[in-house]
């Protein structure tokens, strides 16, 4: 088998996974854009939306099961701003990110009670669990139709935010509070927006993610979450193309990381399994550190200018 | 007509006003000036929604609108430009421009036409984010932002702080022409010779209370304003 027959599978699942990254990465940056808050929380909310799937497709139809999920992520993500963080909005930043992982504990534990934290199987989506064969891989259709949504739903993400008033409006608030409220901006408002739509994504994130594994536990939401967020940093956050590229990059070295034993054997470099796959997870901190070092803002971060 | 009655405001743990009252007649332009922590930009942060006060009531054409948010505030046609100009580095003038009429659905053609008119350089860079104008560029915007909202009340919070003189009185002319279309003006200053000499009714303010109010040239000729506040 030639090298690229070899690499090219696991780079379609990269992007894939890197896509479903993306899209639980842009409601970490753009909640961190507006108020400066890591929401520990959204990788929970993603696992709810994974979860409550699998409880509404038990007894709906599926074209009634996604839309009532994805409304019931919304109204999540919009309920515990105005529950737990709106309260704090004066309080100093630590506050609202103790009060962001009791929200995380809260909902994980609330999970581990209604499943039992059992496995619960996640529905098979009909079309987009199909198997296909692309370019002489065999995957499943899920896996090349998620770059393809995650981009087409950036896209109209980043035309809202630049084009439209109340993507103006978040800009301002993202800047100034107090003068886009002089404005007549009611930026509680613009806030709960910014939660609905990353809570829009992480819903559409998880169908796409769940589908390709066995199923959903109450810490679903744990490794993901963190993946998107270290995406998030790896790109600057509070910048939505950054964590999309970061969440790709990750995504995609991920990948290759786990397949590496079979990349190398193939080309007979080494003889035997050495088990890189294993440090795929460890990979994506290592990069986090290095980062971190080297770029404190990341790749598209917002430049610190101090004011005089 | 604005009536602030025996307003008092409480920030950060001290009185900061300590019981004012004073009017701002329609059409005319007031100016409140005094040194640095008297009081005055408390005031007006008050006045326009950002602070609530601890005490006393302001009126807006018979209607008490103390401690209403800043957007009804706004929607009341009250406006203020802040000190520091403010303006949103990361957008487009003409962006900051849109979001001074933020509460507005309707056509903005006329509003925009207007204040080109009144900041010809604003019309020449209006593409360009407005981090990169200069100081006084970004003060005329700010002021012209404020605008697009169509007040009826434009209050002003140290519009000529840090700018040349020269630009200042570029400015002060700029608030007479905006006072001449029908804007009633509410103007906090340090500089209290321009602010003086521009103004109809003039208040003094003290460590949060006021000691003197006169016609802007009573008190411009006023032997301790002139010894605390003209420096002759």
């Amino acid at each position: 088998m030639s090298l690229w027959q070899t690499i090219f599978p696991y780079i379609l699942s990269g992007i894939s996974v890197g896509g479903q990254y993306a899209l639980i990465a842009i409601g970490y940056t753009m909640v961190y854009g507006i108020l400066r808050l890591i929401n520990f929380a959204h990788g929970d909310v993603f696992m709810v939306a994974g979860l409550s799937m699998v409880y509404l497709a038990a007894s709906l139809p599926l074209y009634l099961a996604i839309p009532v999920m994805i409304i019931l992520t919304v109204a999540l993500g919009f309920t515990i701003e105005r529950v737990a963080y709106k309260p704090l909005r004066t309080a100093p930043r630590m506050s609202v990110m103790i009060s962001a992982i009791g929200v995380s504990y809260l909902l994980q534990n609330l999970a581990l009670y209604i499943t039992g934290g059992l496995n619960k199987n996640y529905p098979e989506i009909p079309w987009i669990s199909d198997k296909i064969t692309i370019f002489g891989a065999t995957t499943t259709r899920v896996t090349v139709i998620t770059p393809f949504v995650t981009i087409a739903l950036v896209l109209i993400l980043v035309w809202v935010i630049n084009h439209t008033k109340i993507g103006m409006a978040m800009r301002a608030v993202s800047k100034d509070f107090e003068t886009a409220q002089l404005m007549g901006i009611k930026i509680n408002n613009v806030i709960s927006i910014t939660f609905i739509i990353g809570s829009f994504l992480a819903a559409i994130g998880s169908m796409l993610f769940f589908t390709n594994y066995p199923g959903v536990v109450p810490t679903s939401g744990g490794m993901p979450g963190l993946k998107a967020f270290v995406a998030a940093v790896f790109g600057g956050i509070g910048s939505i193309p950054g964590a999309v590229i970061g969440a790709f990059i990750i995504g995609i070295c991920e990948s290759l990381i786990k397949g590496l034993d079979t990349i190398l054997m193939s080309q007979g470099v080494i003889a035997e399994q050495i088990g890189f796959a294993t440090f795929s997870d460890a990979f994506t901190f290592i990069l986090l550190i290095i980062i971190l070092v080297f770029k404190p803002m990341g790749l598209f971060g917002e430049k610190q200018t101090d004011k005089v | 007509m604005l009536k602030i009655r025996d307003l008092r405001v409480n920030y950060g743990g001290i009185e900061a006003v300590k019981g004012i009252t004073f009017d701002v007649p329609e059409k005319s332009i007031v100016t409140l000036i005094g040194a640095n922590g008297a009081g005055k930009s408390t005031t007006l942060r008050t006045i326009s929604g950002l602070v609530k006060p601890s005490g006393g009531n302001i009126e807006w054409n018979g209607k008490d609108i103390t401690g209403i948010s800043s957007d009804q505030v706004v929607k009341q046609g009250i406006t203020m430009v802040p000190e520091g100009r403010r303006v949103f580095a990361d957008l487009t003038v003409l962006e900051n421009l849109k979001i001074g009429a933020y509460l507005r659905n309707d056509d903005l053609t006329e509003d925009l036409k207007w204040v080109f008119d009144l900041f010809p350089r604003l019309k020449e860079r209006s593409w360009q984010y407005a981090g990169t104008l200069s100081g006084g560029e970004q003060q005329m915007l700010a002021v012209g932002r404020a605008l697009m909202s169509r007040p009826e009340v434009l209050m002003m919070d140290e519009p000529s702080l840090g700018l040349a003189p020269i630009i200042v009185q570029d400015i002060f002319s700029i608030i007479r022409d905006i006072h001449e279309k029908g804007v009633t003006i509410l103007l906090v200053e340090q500089n209290a010779n321009m602010a003086l000499k521009t103004a109809d009714i003039g208040y003094v303010l003290e460590t949060g209370r006021i000691t003197m109010q006169g016609s802007g040239k009573e008190l411009l000729n006023n032997e301790d304003v002139k010894k605390a506040y003209l420096g002759t």
